[in-house]
């Protein structure tokens, strides 16, 4: 396993790696930073001084060599707009993405795995088809619009939650977040269900389609059989086996959520990295766009590994092992 | 029934009384754009700059119009051609309990030009300025000609404490530094989340009536005008022109709208022959018909300023005929809108030499000036019209205004014909017929956004005059001539002045500022 473990994240060197030389040079032909960044009051000499002052005046591979030469000591380089050092603006900005991505991740689980027990165990059942009904338009809204929905709702006509921001931040067990605040949870409420919306409706589709499969299975028969009580069949060994599929798509789904909470911080005014990539690209604040794809993928190949880490726990029958070695 | 909705409004009322008498004193605003940092020095860009407005005074201050009145200067005038005396008010202190005096204004104006990693920086504004202290309260500026601009560009430069002389840009954003003589005093920023700043108690001006301001950033604009009608914030800044109609129907809801110093432009390449988006008729090769004065004219008279206004801004926007809208220094009386004439502008286009036309594009942003894409539309349509067919192509700022400016091959304005704005910071008018009209020459500064490169020695000549005359009077008209020449040549085509829209829940109003800056301050309660 440790062998296994070393060897994927070698590999997920040679992922960011590459990535770093698409995402860097796709974003450095884009559009002129310098433009977006001097006042108009701006003469000509004050505009010469500010692209050398970015560095702009260099060649490209120049360039690129230097990123790579501060990627190589953990310096991602300045925020043109900041001028702060880009990981560390989204370091700072990382917490509030998370703590929506694992509330929507939180909510995706509580909802849709009952919902989805529910429709595979009574698939005729009214309320079964009205779930699955009401799946597909989890699917098919696109996020921004259930996002403003969801605010001339809750927030302008019922006023029971906030519209937009983040909540008063309190601790617990060392870790600061704004969940653990009567006024946090209420900001974000809205936020997180718009961005577990999709991923309700997929835990459900995922789940009744585990059950209805396991149901008709000959384990399921024997457990009967031998006198099990229905709940135990359900709960222990139908939904031990449902759960391989569902916490793989989860995992992999979680980058996602932190992937379109670009879409969601923004509607919701959420001090988050999404926000924070949506100014940095109207901007063109490079250090920071490359920094957060580089990133995001360091997340995405983690995860991944988590997620086959976790597969071999709860199935034994998987052996961590790469194919053909 | 109405009985009933009677008791609810009156209950209603009564809470929000109730609810108002506790937390009157604190006002929260929504903000379209967030400041990128609390140090006033750091990034010379319009959000930062209001918010500074709030904790730092300047030696002179901008009113709602952009006129010069005294900060934390009393008096400012030239005492011989190269100097400027400065009296500095007496017995101010900073938000720490130190006094004001000259060491503070001399540290401020060697600090602003140079502050590290700053995008943008205040150089621009103190270019060819000595700070000499003569006393306490006196310090002079000397420059090395004649300058009549001096208060107009010390009116930029926020004034800090020695503290924030020696301080990092990081020691503002955390409050340690950021300590000026401001109405507001620092009490905590996150970034992306909000800023918040109490009540200046020993404020020397009027003490502001919010004892506590807080200041959201809400760049999305459908979920500002929601957190408004939720009562999450009490004012919005920024109101997107679709909602403004919706808004007007609230009762609930006051709304504040103002002209800004911001003008909508076209500019036109009159530097090429050989222009890279101008065709004959069938897509083949031409001499740019833009260098003939009576095809600008043309263009100019073909487009329908009051169906711009009208239609595309939805009445939020004034007819622009010069480059700043009255009431400000400098511009002429004579000016008025060109009216809209298609049958003469077609008459022009023919004793020009072109009566069927030719072939155009259009460039613009369409993420930059209030519905900027639609307006590029709406304009590509008028000069179809009269026979000028007329492409749109518009894309986001952060790639137009590159290659607008040096896009090219050969470093030079890639366009033919753009739409831009300008807004003039210094609010009159030597700032927009410095930068758009005059020509273009790196070495001197001038003509830096001149994008169509409009050159006419005459016009340059009288606003190279108007930037060495001192005197007001005289300098009010050469500028006004040097604006209404360049108008009268076409040099660039302005088609409207954006109206900036506030929106506060009812009780409130908002007084409009044409630097589109919003302050707690021009907050009032009706």
């Amino acid at each position: 396993m440790t062998v296994f473990i070393i060897r994927r994240l070698l590999q997920a060197l040679l992922v960011v790696f590459m990535m770093s030389v698409i995402v860097f040079f796709g974003v450095n032909i884009v559009g002129d930073p310098v433009y977006m960044l001097v006042s108009p009051d701006a003469d000509q000499a004050d505009i010469e001084a500010a692209i050398s002052r970015l560095g702009l005046d260099r060649p490209i591979l120049e360039q690129y060599w230097l990123f790579l030469k501060g990627a190589a000591q953990g310096d991602l380089g300045n925020s043109f707009i900041f001028g702060e050092p880009a990981l560390k603006l989204i370091l700072h900005h990382m917490p509030a993405t998370m703590e929506l991505a694992f509330s929507a991740l939180f909510l995706a689980i509580v909802i849709g795995i009952p919902l989805g027990l529910y429709a595979g165990l009574y698939p005729d059942g009214m309320l079964s088809k009205g779930i699955m009904a009401a799946s597909i338009f989890g699917f098919s809204l696109p996020t921004f619009w259930v996002g403003l929905m969801l605010i001339m709702l809750f927030a302008v006509e019922l006023q029971w939650v906030p519209a937009t921001g983040r909540g008063d931040i309190g601790s617990f067990l060392g870790i600061q977040s704004s969940i653990f605040t009567l006024d946090g949870l209420s900001h974000i409420f809205l936020p997180a269900l718009n961005l577990a919306l999709l991923k309700i409706s997929l835990a459900i589709r995922l789940t009744r389609a585990g059950v209805r499969e396991a149901m008709g299975l000959d384990y399921v028969k024997y457990a009967r059989a031998k006198g099990l009580s229905t709940r135990r069949i359900i709960l222990v060994h139908v939904m031990k086996n449902i759960m391989i599929p569902v916490v793989t798509v989860m995992g992999l789904e979680f980058g996602s959520l932190i992937g379109f909470s670009v879409v969601t911080e923004t509607i919701f005014a959420w001090p988050g990295m999404g926000k924070l990539l949506i100014d940095a690209i109207l901007q063109l604040d490079r250090p920071v766009v490359v920094a957060y794809l580089m990133i995001i993928v360091l997340f995405f190949v983690l995860i991944n590994l988590i997620v086959d880490i976790l597969y071999s726990i709860l199935d034994p029958r998987v052996r961590l092992q790469d194919q053909g070695a | 029934m109405r009985k009933l909705t009677t008791a609810t409004a009156v209950a209603f009322g009564i809470l929000a009384m109730g609810a108002g008498a506790v937390s009157a004193e604190k006002l929260t605003i929504g903000l379209a754009s967030e400041p990128t940092s609390l140090d006033p020095h750091f990034h010379n860009l319009g959000p930062n700059n209001a918010m500074s407005v709030h904790i730092f005074d300047r030696l002179i201050a901008q009113d709602e119009k952009q006129r010069l009145s005294p900060g934390l200067a009393i008096s400012w005038q030239p005492i011989d051609d190269l100097t400027w005396e400065f009296k500095l008010r007496e017995g101010v202190k900073f938000h720490d309990g130190s006094d004001f005096t000259a060491d503070d204004v001399v540290c401020t104006m060697a600090r602003a030009p140079d502050v590290p990693n700053s995008p943008s920086g205040y150089g621009t504004y103190l270019k060819g300025k000595e700070v000499i202290k003569i006393d306490d309260y006196t310090v002079h500026f000397k420059t090395a000609a004649p300058y009549p601009l001096m208060g107009n560009d010390i009116s930029t430069i926020p004034v800090i404490s020695e503290i924030g002389c020696n301080a990092a840009t990081e020691d503002f954003n955390a409050g340690t530094a950021a300590i000026g003589t401001g109405p507001f005093k620092f009490q905590s920023y996150t970034p992306g989340e909000s800023i918040v700043l109490v009540r200046n108690d020993d404020y020397w001006g009027d003490a502001p009536i919010w004892s506590e301001v807080e200041f959201r950033p809400i760049t999305s604009g459908p979920s500002r005008v929601a957190s408004l009608l939720a009562g999450d914030v009490d004012m919005i800044s920024g109101v997107p022109t679709t909602d403004i109609t919706t808004l007007k129907g609230n009762g609930d809801i006051q709304l504040s709208q103002g002209v800004s110093n911001r003008v909508i432009y076209l500019h036109m390449d009159q530097f090429r022959e050989d222009s890279p988006f101008v065709k004959a008729n069938g897509g083949g090769d031409i001499k740019n018909p833009l260098m003939d004065v009576r095809v600008r004219k043309a263009i100019s008279m073909a487009i329908s300023r009051d169906a711009i206004v009208d239609r595309v801004m939805e009445g939020v926007a004034l007819p622009a005929g010069q480059l700043l809208p009255e009431g400000f220094f400098g511009v002429s009386d004579k000016l008025d809108v060109v009216a809209y004439d298609p049958d003469g502008a077609k008459a022009l286009l023919a004793e020009a030499g072109y009566p069927d036309g030719f072939e155009l594009t259009i460039h613009g942003p369409n993420d930059r000036y209030i519905n900027d894409a639609k307006i590029a539309e709406a304009i590509a349509q008028m000069l179809t019209r009269i026979g000028i067919k007329t492409a749109v192509e518009t894309m986001p700022r952060s790639v137009y205004f590159g290659r607008a400016s040096k896009g090219s091959p050969e470093g030079l304005p890639e366009f033919s014909f753009i739409l831009v704005g300008w807004g003039a910071g210094s609010g009159e008018a030597s700032s927009p017929l410095k930068s758009l009209i005059h020509t273009f020459d790196a070495d001197a500064g001038f003509g830096s956004s001149n994008r169509g490169r409009h050159s006419d020695p005459e016009t340059d000549a009288l606003i190279e005059e108007a930037l060495r005359t001192v005197d007001d009077a005289k300098r009010q008209d050469l500028l006004a001539q040097a604006t209404e020449r360049a108008i009268e040549n076409v040099a660039i085509i302005p088609t409207h002045f954006q109206v900036n829209t506030w929106a506060a829940k009812k009780g409130l109003s908002y007084i409009a500022r044409t630097d589109e800056y919003t302050l707690a301050t021009g907050v009032v309660k009706e």
